[in-house]
């Protein structure tokens, strides 16, 4: 079975619909790039599929094992309040807290498990330091290590690259393609940037007044993925 | 009198130890209060508390107490439990119902004048600087604030890493399978314990100032939930303290005077703060 599947779903908010008929699977390895219009209902859509929302019809199926509280998530501009004070290794370790249930305290290998996530986003160096006092790359790299805390399975990123610099973009998706190449982790990632999910994606979800998922390849020769490249000023 | 004198007088010990585990409780809660935007609420739910004592006037309940626990409770946990995704805001639910009480209590006060045994004005001013004394309590209420106040440090010591998770990023929590709700709705009920009681005792305006100026003089200087918590615990057990025992010896109003000490101490640790980013 499939490590995602939905059927007919449809979502939107407070019993008004956003999206209808919606189909899709995400199969365990892959590397699925939601792209669409703003406002087309991609954030709507991740959050239904975290059981955030609701959907107002169908069914969100998780398979291969997959339990509800194992996906990973990087929310799109966390608005965390200027004067929150948290640590990084306090956030990192947040990550943790889904799998908890009433254990009040974080267990030898949740630290471990934290410790080895702030290793691998490369920010050992500022595990101590204040979350709002670092760049904008820097606090994706600690979200990322948090969400990566919540799973080793499937990552959902809502447009983990807004307001990063070109340099720090790039890093960001090497970063993400590494973890799903070597690690093996199957990525949901939102994206504006048709470019980068066309090089970097095994597969696409275009959503929007036509709906399409499938591999890339059979992407650019559909009619919605041509159209929607040639308003993007590409040339498939 | 020396210091010493003060501490071997009865009243003087009660006070210090009431008044030291209300300030504790306070203080702990107040970081993920501040930090939700309900720094407020314990002037909000004053104005509740008085809302409920006017319909306890009119209806002619004997002990009011009845109505007004229950009432200011349910209403801090309206407030409180919806987290961050509440439809109103924290600040704007919280001035809503607070004019709003305000409002209603006045106009049935109006409509239906208390006729003379009830002292509403009186009830209002017990609500704002406290019902007892600080310096003058009971031991039913010394040994409530004890048992109370233990039950609220356990709670936070248990929930401390859960109050973290939903008051930095409550959503991302819930998406990845913590019972947000249920936490939110716990920190609720026991927040609204505290300031209900605390009002009681210590007065509405002293707890709003016990709930805010410790955890913002910590954030001054500390940059960790963890740091934070304990600073602001710290801050406000020795003001309290120091309140207290400086009110004793020159009879200032107990309240006021811890409100001052904490005022200093802000003071102090915007200036370190200050100096500290520099
Ligand atoms: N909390 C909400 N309540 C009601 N409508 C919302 C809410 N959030 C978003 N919407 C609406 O849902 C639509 C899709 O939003 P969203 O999923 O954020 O789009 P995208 O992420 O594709 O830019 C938009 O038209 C937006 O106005
Ligand atoms: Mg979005």
């Amino acid at each position: 079975m499939a490590l995602l599947a939905c059927n007919d779903l449809s979502l939107g908010y407070e019993g008004k619909p956003i999206l209808e008929h919606i189909d899709f699977e995400v199969n365990t390895g892959d590397y699925l790039c939601i792209v669409g219009e703003n406002g087309s209902g991609k954030s709507t859509l991740m959050k239904t599929i975290l059981g955030l929302i609701h959907p107002l019809k169908g069914k969100v199926q998780t398979g291969d094992g997959l339990r509800q509280n194992e996906i990973g998530y990087l929310p799109q501009q966390t608005v965390v309040q200027r004067d929150f004070p948290a640590s990084v290794y306090e956030i990192v370790l947040s990550g943790c807290q889904g799998r908890q249930g009433f254990r009040p305290f974080y267990s030898k290998a949740d630290k471990n498990l934290a410790w080895e996530n702030i290793r691998r986003m490369e920010i050992e160096k500022l595990a101590k330091r204040c979350y709002r006092e670092l760049s904008g790359g820097q606090q994706q790299r600690v979200l990322l290590a948090r969400a990566l805390c919540a799973t080793r399975k499937l990552l959902l990123l809502d447009e983990p690259v807004a307001g990063l610099d070109p340099k720090v973009t790039a890093e960001m998706y090497q970063l993400i393609a590494d973890l799903n190449r070597k690690d093996g982790i199957t990525v949901v990632m939102i994206s504006h940037d048709l470019e980068a999910a066309l090089r970097y994606a095994t597969h696409i979800l275009h959503i929007g007044a036509r709906i399409f998922c499938g591999r890339v390849e059979d992407y650019l020769k559909s009619e919605t993925g041509v159209r929607y490249l040639e308003r993007g000023g590409m040339n498939p | 009198m020396t210091l010493w004198d003060y501490l071997e007088l009865p009243y003087v010990q009660n006070a210090l130890l009431v008044g030291v585990l209300v300030a504790l409780c306070a203080s702990l809660l107040g970081v993920t209060l501040v930090l939700r935007r309900f720094s407020f609420i314990g002037d909000g739910l004053s104005h509740v508390a008085f809302g409920a004592m006017t319909i306890a006037a009119v209806v002619g309940l004997t002990n009011d107490m009845l109505l007004v626990m229950p009432v200011t409770i349910v209403c801090a946990v309206l407030l409180l439990a919806a987290g961050s995704n509440a439809k109103i805001k924290g600040d704007a639910s919280v001035a809503m119902i607070s004019v709003g009480a305000l409002a209603v209590g006045y106009l049935l006060m109006n409509r239906f004048p208390p006729n003379g045994k009830a002292n509403i004005s009186g009830d209002v001013c017990t609500t704002l600087f406290g019902g007892t004394s600080i310096l003058t309590l009971k031991p039913l209420e010394v040994w409530m604030s004890i048992g109370l106040s233990v039950v609220v440090v356990a709670f936070f010591v248990l929930f401390y890493h859960k109050i973290f998770a939903v008051t930095f990023d409550e959503n991302f929590a819930a998406a990845t399978g913590a019972k947000t709700r249920l936490y939110n709705l716990l920190i609720a009920v026991v927040i609204a314990v505290v300031i209900v009681l605390a009002m009681k005792l210590v007065g509405s305006l002293l707890i709003s100032a016990l709930v805010v100026f410790p955890a913002l003089s910590a954030m001054r200087v500390f940059k960790s939930f963890r740091g934070v918590s304990i600073c602001a615990a710290c801050i406000s057990v020795l003001c309290a303290a120091a309140g207290i025992l400086i009110a004793a010896d020159r009879g200032t109003p107990v309240g006021s005077t811890i409100v001052v000490a904490d005022i200093v101490v802000f003071g102090l640790f915007s200036l370190i703060g200050f100096v500290k980013s520099r």
